[in-house]
């Protein structure tokens, strides 16, 4: 589980997040959505510190990470996985040395056995047999999915997806979400996604933050999601053309 | 005074949290092959051409009869040793290595790949930098000392085939009066200088904000700033080593 509270973070006059704290429940996806620029990616970066926040605490089961040494934060982030938005693939590493390159550089394990661990993950993003490809041999959707494959491959203990979906076609876009919600499912990780896919949302948001303008202005599932009372979330669930046919004809 | 002090923040980083010999020593190979192997063949073409036309334009300047031929390939020699390998090199080392050092940190950053190392607890500086800081320090030194050879080379092969002097008045030249200490503060400018370009260059690229744009920005800037900072360091280390007093 991971919990943050009161986390706010300025870049010079400019105010991004405003106060928000919130808890990340473990073995079930987490999303945070929004409408672009509100700052879900930034809150992201700010839980792993890629952006030091200016106020607040971020605890990654009941682990102070904030005041944590350098030491022991290292110690923690060794038990993340991250998607970034554009995958952040080596350019110059196949896929295999891509998705081996956590284990090569933080495992402590024999060479088969790392090369059979690649593997199974591979397996597990539906991309056997793409081990020597270059990364820019790779389709968006693929390159999302060698990141997730690297991503998972060290056991992470927490998932960070970063908007998975973006630039994806709707069909490998369900394929992407479906895999982040079996992967959370069956190593129990705590998995937090930023996205602000609607398809994402309806498909897989079993626990949903939203922000407008850098402030958190509701919580909670999908199932209330379009009833929540929240014009600003109202605004951004019905901007979706198929949700808004659906509220015309009473299905919410 | 800001960014003098990121820099040496930057700095600070490379030596903490370090990865394990073994991974760096593929790292450096690897960027020992990109900074030295690669630049060799630009190294040998812009030193005999700098021999070549320093002879020339010294013969050109020594009209005075009553000065002996030989003169002119010492003073291609003190040019060469302490001036054209050393540092105008140094230059050219800046504008090939220095701006491709800044573009591909700049290109990784942009693209999360720096993000993605820190996120595994790996430090990023440590792992990206000093490889090429490394590599330059060992293959800086070996190219200067080649493009020494190349210039006087090609000073040699000039001076012969124009008939400016002879290669007997070419080799004599070059032996009279040698100083050693000038090979040796030639090889001590060229640590210097390696080490400016190399952590300058990646300084710049590795703290490239935006796109695209951003990644050419940075490496001119890579450029521009290693040659302030060799000129600077030229001149400082001249009086310092070859002052009189």
């Amino acid at each position: 589980m991971i919990e943050i509270f009161n986390i706010s973070k300025s870049f010079g006059q400019k105010q991004v997040l405003y106060d928000i704290s919130g808890k990340f429940e473990k073995g079930k996806p987490n999303l945070i959505i929004g409408a672009s620029g509100t700052g879900k990616s930034v809150l992201l970066k700010c839980i792993v510190e890629l952006i030091r926040p200016d106020e607040g605490k971020v605890f990654f089961d009941n682990r102070n990470f904030t005041d944590a040494s350098r030491q022991e934060k290292i110690e923690i982030r060794r038990e993340i996985g991250m998607l970034f938005q554009g995958g952040a693939l080596f350019d110059s590493k196949t896929v295999e040395d891509n998705v081996r390159f956590p284990l090569d550089m933080l495992a402590n394990m024999p060479r088969d056995e790392k090369q059979d661990r690649v593997n199974l993950v591979l397996n597990r993003v539906g991309l056997q047999g793409a081990n020597k490809k270059m990364p820019s041999e790779l389709s968006g959707g693929m390159r999302k999915r060698v990141g997730i494959a690297r991503a998972i491959v060290n056991n992470p203990k927490y998932l960070f997806c970063d908007e998975p979906n973006s630039g994806l076609d709707p069909q490998t876009s369900i394929v992407i979400d479906e895999l982040i919600r079996d992967l959370t499912t069956d190593y129990d990780t705590t998995t937090i996604v930023v996205t602000h896919d609607m398809n994402s949302v309806m498909g897989i948001g079993e626990r949903i933050m939203f922000l407008h303008q850098g402030r958190k202005l509701w919580e909670g599932s999908k199932d209330d999601i379009t009833h929540s009372g929240v014009k600003e979330l109202d605004d951004f669930v019905f901007a979706n053309k198929v949700m808004m046919a659906m509220k015309e004809k009473g299905q919410f | 005074m800001k960014e003098i002090g990121r820099y040496f923040i930057f700095l600070g980083n490379l030596l903490t949290n370090r990865e394990s010999f073994k991974t760096h020593y593929k790292l450096v190979v690897d960027e020992c092959i990109l900074i030295g192997i690669d630049s060799i063949f630009l190294f040998i073409l812009v030193s005999s051409f700098m021999g070549a036309v320093s002879t020339v334009q010294t013969a050109f300047n020594l009209v005075a009869p009553y000065i002996p031929k030989y003169v002119i390939s010492q003073v291609v020699r003190e040019m060469t040793v302490l001036e054209l390998a050393p540092t105008v090199m140094a230059i050219i080392f800046a504008g090939k290595v220095g701006s491709s050092m800044a573009g591909n940190l700049g290109t990784m950053r942009i693209t999360e790949q720096i993000d993605a190392l820190e996120v595994m607890g790996i430090n990023s500086i440590n792992y990206l930098v000093l490889p090429k800081i490394i590599a330059s320090l060992l293959m800086y030194p070996m190219l200067v000392v080649l493009s020494g050879a190349c210039a006087l080379l090609g000073g040699y092969i000039v001076g012969n085939v124009t008939g400016i002097l002879s290669p007997d008045e070419y080799i004599y030249g070059i032996r009279y009066m040698f100083n050693p200490f000038t090979v040796t503060f030639a090889l001590i400018k060229s640590f210097v200088f390696a080490f400016l370009v190399s952590s300058i260059s990646s300084y710049k690229g590795y703290y490239t904000h935006g796109g695209a744009l951003e990644v050419g920005i940075s490496s001119t800037k890579a450029v521009t700033t290693s040659v302030i900072a060799i000129l600077l360091a030229d001149y400082l280390l001249a009086q310092l080593l070859l002052s009189p007093a």
